[in-house]
């Protein structure tokens, strides 16, 4: 596969490593009274769609930017690659 | 033997003889030959056995796609098995073997299965050699594993090399036949930059076999035109003897390029070099498979598929026999008749299925419209044919053609399905193709040549627009249309004599119809049962045969009993080209300490230790044994002195105003007041709340921070760091970057460290215990103005430093370290020593984080803080995760100070039965202490802090043995710390 590197340009999948769903950006309050309950869900429960997917990758073999890939699982097709930065900070992670 | 089967015309160089062996036979062929029809050439009509009855086979085919004629190539290490006659490209000195015969090819003693045939039919193992259960390992397998299989394998280590490469293009053009050929030239004019890959040698399909005019020219010469105008373009890469293995995601082609398989030797060079193919567009220009028709005994030395026969003929120059006939089910097996006519081969019959008029009227040729081959007469050699119709004919070659199969087979490598098309009696692609393929040709059903060029010209038009190249479109060459008409015949009904259908395999007309009648009616099952299709020719000439005849036995259309799709390889690829470069030491790279050379010098032994090579210890003159080293390391560090490269160990720089917080959030204990000049031990959790990895990590200044990770996790840590510095906590001012290769580091360990320090660091850094206590840091210079950093921390639990220099000094820092401390008797010693006094002290490695270990296991659960926000703290509370009764980190010794404690062992309370349920925890580490003078071990066991002093029975059924042990505190020296403080 190939992935479009926001910075670098096409990149041969080979370089990165896969981590998983976007969602583990959503990492959950640790002050929230569910804590327990919302770390459980954090960190175990994952949808598997057969269609468009959120993905973390990592370039590891290049600039070490991690990544949020869009891909279908289906057909492998990529729609949108974004540095994982900027979505963690538009899906309101801060300080 | 002379080339009795040789004759005018075609594309060998006479002025090149070769010579070879077949067999040990000497015979000779020319520089354009393949091997199978140098053989032919000479004669040679039996080239092998079949797979299951060892039936006499010849050679069937003039492609990759030859299911029969597979030979051992070469001799010794480079001797390969199942190389296809067809596709070795002849050379002088070339060696050959038949297969799958035990005596000679002509007399097998294995034929006997041929007699037994009618209990070998489909499922025969399944149904035989269930019983009795305990003959299997014994005496069936061993049995049929002699028997099965086809080449041998030489047994020895390959002697050649292999490479791997990476290419680049606009156009991928596979298959260089007309439709290639038109596609390359009309992309490689419009400048796009193009690649066009065949898996023969000489470049033009089917037109070297074939006698069409096209451009006004034969067609041959078109293609000869064609390739030499591409050859004189920059912006087209030409790639012979390289086959276009698999269609990948997103445009990447696998090729496999035949290097020096043409030569006598490599002579140094790769073999052959696995290609990945990064191309914006794709033509399929694959072409089309022949398929033959199954009638009884079909498959004597002889039976030829009708378009090899012409290759043969036209393209070899070597006729496949003197007196041929032509069995067809379509207009193309006719060309083959009026072919050989011209070249004035002796054509005895057309023997054709269809009742339509006769196509062509050729001198001397009988024609038999409606008519069957019923039967075959010759056994090492065809003799004759028998025809429905009562005829008989003498020949010694039939050419057969049932119709030709678009090679779809890259199509399907991801999402396509291939469909019926009932006026080619054939699939062609279907479903979604690879992204961005056209296929164009034959391959898509567009048989006749002036339609395949007409199709690729305009497929690959369309391509160009896509990449946003312009072209103009130019003439295709003038080309004929000619008939292709094809019926829709499969086998001659016949229930008493064997048809093939699958040669390679040996599954015949009537292995289908049991399968169909037992109720393996789903095409995949129908493959799997009677391995129709399988093994190095994958059913090219095969599976629809067997599809149809499927389909008419359960009474449904082609379409409706399926298909099976393809997966790549299109054919074998060399698992040594898979491997390329990656064998041997190359297979794991390791990495080399910076006191490697200085270590090799000094009696080092080495061990992988993650991907690095460590001295594991240092033998002296007189150690009999690695443990009288590692006993004397273990023991001079502890009374004097000792250095060990600790390098290896993750090391990661983190600076940025919010570095001290961001450590707060990885690492499960306070860092955020963690003074300057100061280092702290760390516990990182996973997420879930177990250990995940610890070290230590120092503060250089005020927004500069050092930390130190195992070895093994090293890169996992930092790409952690990476993922909560960008993905978990985008705002906080911290970056990263790893130093581990940067700084070569030192433990310099034992009473007499700080003394031997002295001698290293420059003068005006105060060491002294007041100004440089137990866990202080800073930044040095040593012997004279060299940087340095120098940690007091101690893993071996004596008074302990260890100092880093820049790499590049780090052998150098080796012996001058060992120098200073010759007064001191100071040594170097490696990891097992290191393992040694780790476990003399109870430090927690590897053994003991085993992925379930909490940091309640290991007695370190109040450190998990809950007053902050970190990795793991939250699920790490867990009820289960905090039980009370919980297995804990003990130190361990046998009751019986002589007695070898075993890693492994589980402990169970005296008293109780040895079982699972009464499992108490197990032993993670073992060594022999030579401080102690007896065994020690850390280990797991329930309540173990509760158990101080308890006996408990060490069992370990892999070994046998079991022992009493005594649960002791897991500090087995100096639980106090004072030494290292002092």
């Amino acid at each position: 596969m190939l992935i479009d590197h926001p910075l670098l340009g096409t990149r041969d999948a080979a370089e990165f490593i896969y981590l998983g769903d976007v969602s583990l950006i959503d990492r959950p309050d640790w002050q929230a009274k569910d804590a327990m309950q919302q770390f459980h869900d954090y960190g175990y429960l994952r949808d598997n769609p057969a269609g468009a997917h959120q993905e973390l990758w990592y370039h590891e073999q290049g600039d070490r930017s991690w990544l949020v890939v869009t891909r279908d699982t289906l057909t492998h097709e990529i729609s949108k690659v974004e540095l994982a930065r900027d979505v963690a900070r538009a899906r309101g992670r801060d300080k | 033997m002379t080339q009795v089967n040789r004759i005018e015309g075609g594309y060998v160089d006479r002025r090149y003889q070769c010579t070879f062996h077949f067999n040990g036979k000497p015979m000779v062929g020319h520089k354009g030959d393949t091997l199978a029809s140098a053989l032919l050439a000479n004669g040679q009509t039996l080239v092998g056995r079949s797979f299951k009855y060892h039936r006499p086979r010849g050679i069937f085919t003039a492609g990759s796609e030859e299911p029969n004629a597979l030979v051992e190539l070469r001799e010794g290490a480079h001797q390969e098995p199942n190389t296809r006659a067809t596709m070795v490209e002849l050379f002088d000195g070339l060696k050959a073997k038949s297969q799958n015969h035990r005596g000679s090819l002509e007399h097998d003693l294995l034929a006997v299965n041929d007699l037994l045939s009618p209990f070998l039919s489909a499922g025969f193992y399944y149904k035989t050699f269930m019983w009795p259960k305990a003959f299997w390992e014994k005496l069936y397998e061993p049995v049929i594993r002699a028997a099965a299989g086809l080449g041998r394998l030489s047994m020895k280590e390959d002697p050649d090399s292999y490479d791997k490469g990476f290419l680049h293009c606009d156009l991928l053009v596979i298959g260089s036949g007309p439709a290639g050929l038109i596609s390359a030239l009309t992309a490689a004019r419009a400048g796009a930059r193009v690649i066009l890959a065949d898996e023969d040698f000489r470049f033009g399909g089917r037109l070297n076999s074939e006698t069409y005019a096209l451009g006004g020219m034969a067609c041959g010469s078109w293609a000869e035109q064609a390739v030499s105008e591409l050859n004189s373009m920059d912006n087209v890469r030409l790639m012979s003897r390289t086959t276009i293995y698999g269609a990948y995601d997103h445009g990447i082609y696998g090729a496999l390029e035949r290097k020096t398989d043409h030569l006598a030797s490599a002579e140094g060079r790769p073999r052959q070099v696995l290609w990945r193919i990064y191309s914006r567009r794709a033509i399929l220009a694959a072409g089309s498979t022949e398929r033959p028709i199954a009638f009884p005994d079909n498959d004597r030395p002889g039976v030829m598929l009708s378009g090899a026969v012409r290759s043969y003929v036209n393209r070899f120059g070597v006729t496949p026999g003197q007196k041929i006939s032509i069995f067809t089910n379509n207009d193309d097996g006719w060309r083959t008749a009026s072919d050989l006519v011209a070249k004035g081969i002796d054509v005895n019959a057309i023997i054709d299925s269809r009742d339509i008029a006769t196509v062509t009227q050729l001198d001397g040729v009988r024609v038999h419209m409606n008519t069957h081959v019923v039967g075959t007469i010759g056994r090492k050699a065809l003799g004759a044919i028998k025809l429905s119709d009562g005829a008989i004919y003498p020949t010694n070659c039939l050419a057969v053609s049932g119709g030709w199969n678009p090679n779809v087979h890259l199509t399907c490598h991801q999402r396509g399905r291939p469909q019926w098309r009932d006026d080619l009696c054939a699939f062609v692609p279907g479903g979604e193709l690879p992204v961005g393929m056209a296929v164009a040709g034959s391959a898509n059903g567009s048989m006749t040549l002036a339609a395949a060029m007409a199709e690729a010209q305009e497929k690959t038009l369309a391509q160009l627009e896509a990449l946003g190249i312009s072209s103009k479109i130019e003439e295709v060459p003038q080309a004929e249309d000619e008939p292709r008409e094809c019926a829709a015949f499969w086998h001659v009904k016949n229930d008493k004599k064997r048809a093939w259908v699958d040669l390679q395999n040996d599954v015949t007309v009537k292995d289908i119809k049991l399968a169909n009648t037992e109720g393996f009616r789903s095409v995949e099952l129908l493959k799997r049962y009677t391995t129709l299709g399988m093994a190095t020719d994958q059913g090219k000439t095969s599976n629809i045969a067997g599809l149809a005849i499927l389909a008419e036995e359960s009474g449904k259309t082609i379409p409706e009993v399926g298909t099976t799709i393809f997966r790549p390889p299109y054919t074998p690829v060399p698992i040594g080209a898979l491997a390329g470069r990656s064998r041997g030491k190359d297979f794991r790279p390791y990495r080399l300490t910076p006191s490697h050379r200085w270590a090799s010098e000094n009696g080092a032994s080495f061990v992988n230790v993650g991907n690095w090579l460590r001295a594991e210890w240092y033998t002296k003159p007189g150690e009999k044994g690695w443990r009288d080293s590692v006993d004397r390391e273990a023991k001079m560090t502890r009374e004097s002195v000792g250095i060990c490269d600790v390098t290896t160990l993750g090391k990661i720089d983190i600076q940025g105003r919010d570095a001290g917080e961001f450590l707060n959030r990885v690492y499960s204990n306070t860092f955020a007041t963690l003074p300057v000049g100061k280092v702290r031990y760390g516990l990182m959790l996973r997420e879930d709340g177990i250990c995940y990895d610890d070290g230590t990590t120092a503060r250089l200044d005020e927004n500069h921070y050092v930390m130190t990770t195992t070895t093994a996790n090293a890169v996992l840590v930092f790409r952690r760091l990476e993922f909560a510095r960008q993905c978990l906590w985008p705002n906080l001012d911290v970056h990263l970057i790893s130093t581990t290769d940067g700084w070569a580091q030192f433990a310099v360990a034992g009473p007499n460290s700080r003394a031997l320090l002295r001698k290293v660091v420059d003068e005006k850094h105060d060491i002294s215990n007041e100004a440089f206590p137990f866990m202080g840091c800073g930044r040095i210079t040593v012997c004279g103005g060299t940087p340095a950093r120098l940690f007091r921390i101690s893993f071996s639990g004596e008074l302990a430093y260890e100092i880093a220099v820049p790499a590049r000094y780090g052998n150098s820092m080796m012996a001058v370290l060992n120098e200073a401390g010759a007064e001191f008797g100071a040594i170097p010693y490696g990891t097992e020593a290191l393992g040694v006094m780790r476990i003399e002290k109870g430090h927690f490695t590897g053994n003991e984080l085993t992925g379930q270990t909490t940091a309640h296991n290991v007695g370190l659960g109040k450190m998990v803080s809950q007053k902050k926000e970190c990795i793991g703290n939250v699920l790490s509370q867990r009820p289960e995760m905090i039980r009370e009764d919980a297995e804990r980190l003990m130190g361990f010794r046998p009751v019986n100070r002589s007695e070898k404690l075993i890693a492994g062992s589980h402990f169970i309370t005296k008293g109780d039965p040895t079982d699972m349920d009464h499992d108490q925890g197990w032993m993670t580490s073992v060594a022999h202490s030579p401080n102690l003078g007896h065994s020690i071990g850390l280990g797991f066991i329930k309540r173990g802090h509760e158990r101080m002093g308890e006996v408990v029975r060490a069992v370990s059924p892999v070994h046998g043995k079991e022992m009493d042990v005594e649960i002791v505190s897991a500090h087995f020296l100096d639980p106090e710390g004072e030494r290292l403080r002092g």
